[in-house]
């Protein structure tokens, strides 16, 4: 009884790792394109997670950035990228660099909203997502 | 014990302390990070900590494995020249880690920030764990005690679930961001549930040979409870992802396997007349002493793991420090807590003198202490920074900083305290080490 309990525990999870891996999105994603894939590996190399989220996800001392290009002007964003803050140093990336990173955070950007809204919330205390 | 196992036990309290002065290091400069970013910057410091601590727990519950499963029993020659060989790639590795980070080359994801390729390394050593601990298994008889179920599971899952935290190497995994996102979590959590198997096992073994009563580990219940646990390890990560617009059944999953944690809460307040009754019975053990400290622990953050499964409430908790003090409260609560009583028993801290016992028991006291203070403060600066962050919809980083500085200074401070109190208890872990050849 033990094993046959283990064993269909450990059936249901590959099964749910199968699904959760082609059916996870709830509308189709954005190509990933060199570019953004550049960015990406920016943004890892320099561990700008340690200090800013995604989707409230990593350090807490910068702000969340998911939906960052769509709420503040992206000049402003290479900005800070370029200069650095009083909080965030200055990684010395050249312009080149600083494209890429900012195409990766537009890319983030457009597959969701970080905040859920109050009228998602449903009764049962779970999230409605749309 | 023989040398490669002292020398391993050594390095494993090493990164103990280091992940404790690393850990204090960070919480002051984040306070006054103006003025040390450019020499104590967060994105180094941060990894350092983390690591340090990961690697502390993951080496300890091996170790443990190794040292409890191997008692009075033959060690087939070619599983300990394996185990050897594993052992020293694994300390060679968090080494070459932790070089990377000093020169600021880093690489990976959440948790796991160094440069790619060394998980291949930590994958090669893991196998090779997994290989000396399932040829122990092939000779245990047919009726195994729980907890060698436990830390073959644990085991078994930390191997699985690297692997999945590690498909983000391969490109097909990173063509969508929320799917990436989703499997980390997805990995991330379900691999804290593995090395809670291996540590909670050693938990029970513990108790088995405290109590001297070994139908602890064959009962009905704790069977139940293993399958409670296991179903939490490979089911219950959703709380990570709540915020992420994936698709609503995943979030109902998450949400409905998290609350079987109630059964758990529930247990634990039943059986507090009967952990009363043992605590006054073997509170003289400091081996004894950490296990109680660590029940202690597990029912302070299931309560609050509790709150934070429900969608609605991480809403507001998600992203805040709450999510710290349940980490900390959880690594430094349950896990070094149980890893430290195991020790304590291996390393037979309890024959010490008197004199040298109160002295251990005075730092003990002082890490609890400030690990309440330091628990209660990091919510207690989540909860503002939720207040100002989802109720008020202040969304200006810069705007919610004073808020929350009053709580970070009380949190950094009882963290020096935190460090104190582990200074104190820790020389007696490498005396223990130095003598028990």
């Amino acid at each position: 009884m033990v094993k046959i309990t283990w064993i269909s525990l450990v059936a249901s999870f590959v099964v749910y790792t199968v699904f959760i891996n082609v059916l996870c999105h709830n509308k189709t994603p954005t190509p990933l394109t060199k570019e953004i894939n550049q960015g990406w590996e920016i943004w890892q190399n320099k561990n700008c997670q340690a200090c800013h989220q995604l989707y409230g996800l990593g350090g807490y001392m910068g702000p969340d950035l998911t939906n960052s290009t769509s709420k503040v002007d992206v000049a402003y964003i290479k900005a800070v990228i370029k200069s650095g803050t009083s909080r965030m140093p200055n990684f010395n990336l050249s312009n080149k660099e600083i494209e890429k990173v900012v195409a990766f955070l537009k890319w983030v950007d457009k597959s969701g909203h970080s905040a859920v809204d109050f009228k998602n919330v449903h009764w049962t205390g779970t999230y409605i997502i749309d | 014990m023989d040398k490669l196992e002292r020398n391993y036990t050594r390095f494993a309290f090493i990164l103990l302390l280091f992940s404790l002065v690393l850990g204090v290091i960070t919480a002051f400069s984040f306070i006054f990070h103006e003025h040390v970013k450019d020499y104590l910057p967060l994105q180094q410091l941060r990894p350092m900590h983390v690591s340090a601590a990961l690697f502390w727990i993951i080496s300890g519950a091996s170790l443990n494995i190794f040292l409890h499963n191997q008692k009075d029993k033959t060690i087939p020659k070619n599983a300990l020249s394996i185990r050897n060989v594993s052992i020293v790639l694994w300390q060679i590795s968090i080494v070459v880690i932790f070089i990377h980070y000093i020169f600021k080359q880093f690489g990976g994801r959440e948790y796991w920030e160094f440069p790619g390729w060394i998980s291949l390394l930590l994958l090669l050593c893991w196998i090779g764990f997994c290989s000396y601990y399932f040829l122990f298994w092939k000779n245990e008889p047919n009726k195994r005690p729980q907890y060698i179920i436990m830390w073959g599971t644990g085991m078994l899952f930390f191997l699985i679930t690297f692997i999945e935290q590690n498909l983000w190497q391969i490109t097909w995994f990173r063509e969508s961001f929320l799917q990436e996102v989703t499997i980390q979590w997805k990995a991330n959590g379900s691999m804290v549930g593995a090395w809670n198997q291996m540590i909670y096992g050693t938990s029970l073994y513990l108790m088995v040979q405290i109590s001297g009563k070994k139908e602890i580990a064959f009962d009905k219940k704790s069977i139940v409870f293993y399958f409670l646990g296991f179903t939490n390890l490979l089911f219950n990560w959703g709380h990570h992802i709540y915020n992420l617009p994936t698709n609503n059944w995943m979030r109902h999953v998450a949400y409905a396997i998290s609350m079987t944690e109630w059964i758990l809460l529930i247990n634990i307040i039943q059986g507090f007349k009967k952990t009363l009754s043992e605590t006054l019975r073997f509170k003289q053990l400091i081996s004894y002493r950490f296990l109680i400290a660590s029940e202690f622990w597990v029912f302070l953050n299931l309560i609050l793991a509790l709150f934070m499964s429900i969608p609605a409430i991480n809403r507001y908790t998600h992203g805040t420090h709450v999510t710290v003090a349940h980490a900390m409260g959880t690594t430094i609560g349950i896990n070094s807590m149980i890893l430290l009583g195991s020790f304590a028993y291996l390393l037979k801290i309890d024959n010490i003198q008197m004199k040298q016992k109160k002295l251990f028991h005075a730092g003990f006291i002082i890490i609890q202490v400030s690990l309440v203070i330091f628990w209660l403060s990091l919510i207690a600066a989540g909860v503002f920074s939720a207040y100002e962050q989802t109720h008020l919809g202040i969304k200006t980083y810069a705007s919610i900083i004073p808020s929350v500085v009053t709580s970070l200074y009380v949190f950094a401070t009882a963290g020096l305290f935190m460090l104190i109190g582990f200074a104190i208890i820790i020389p007696y872990f490498f005396k223990g080490i130095s003598k028990s050849k």
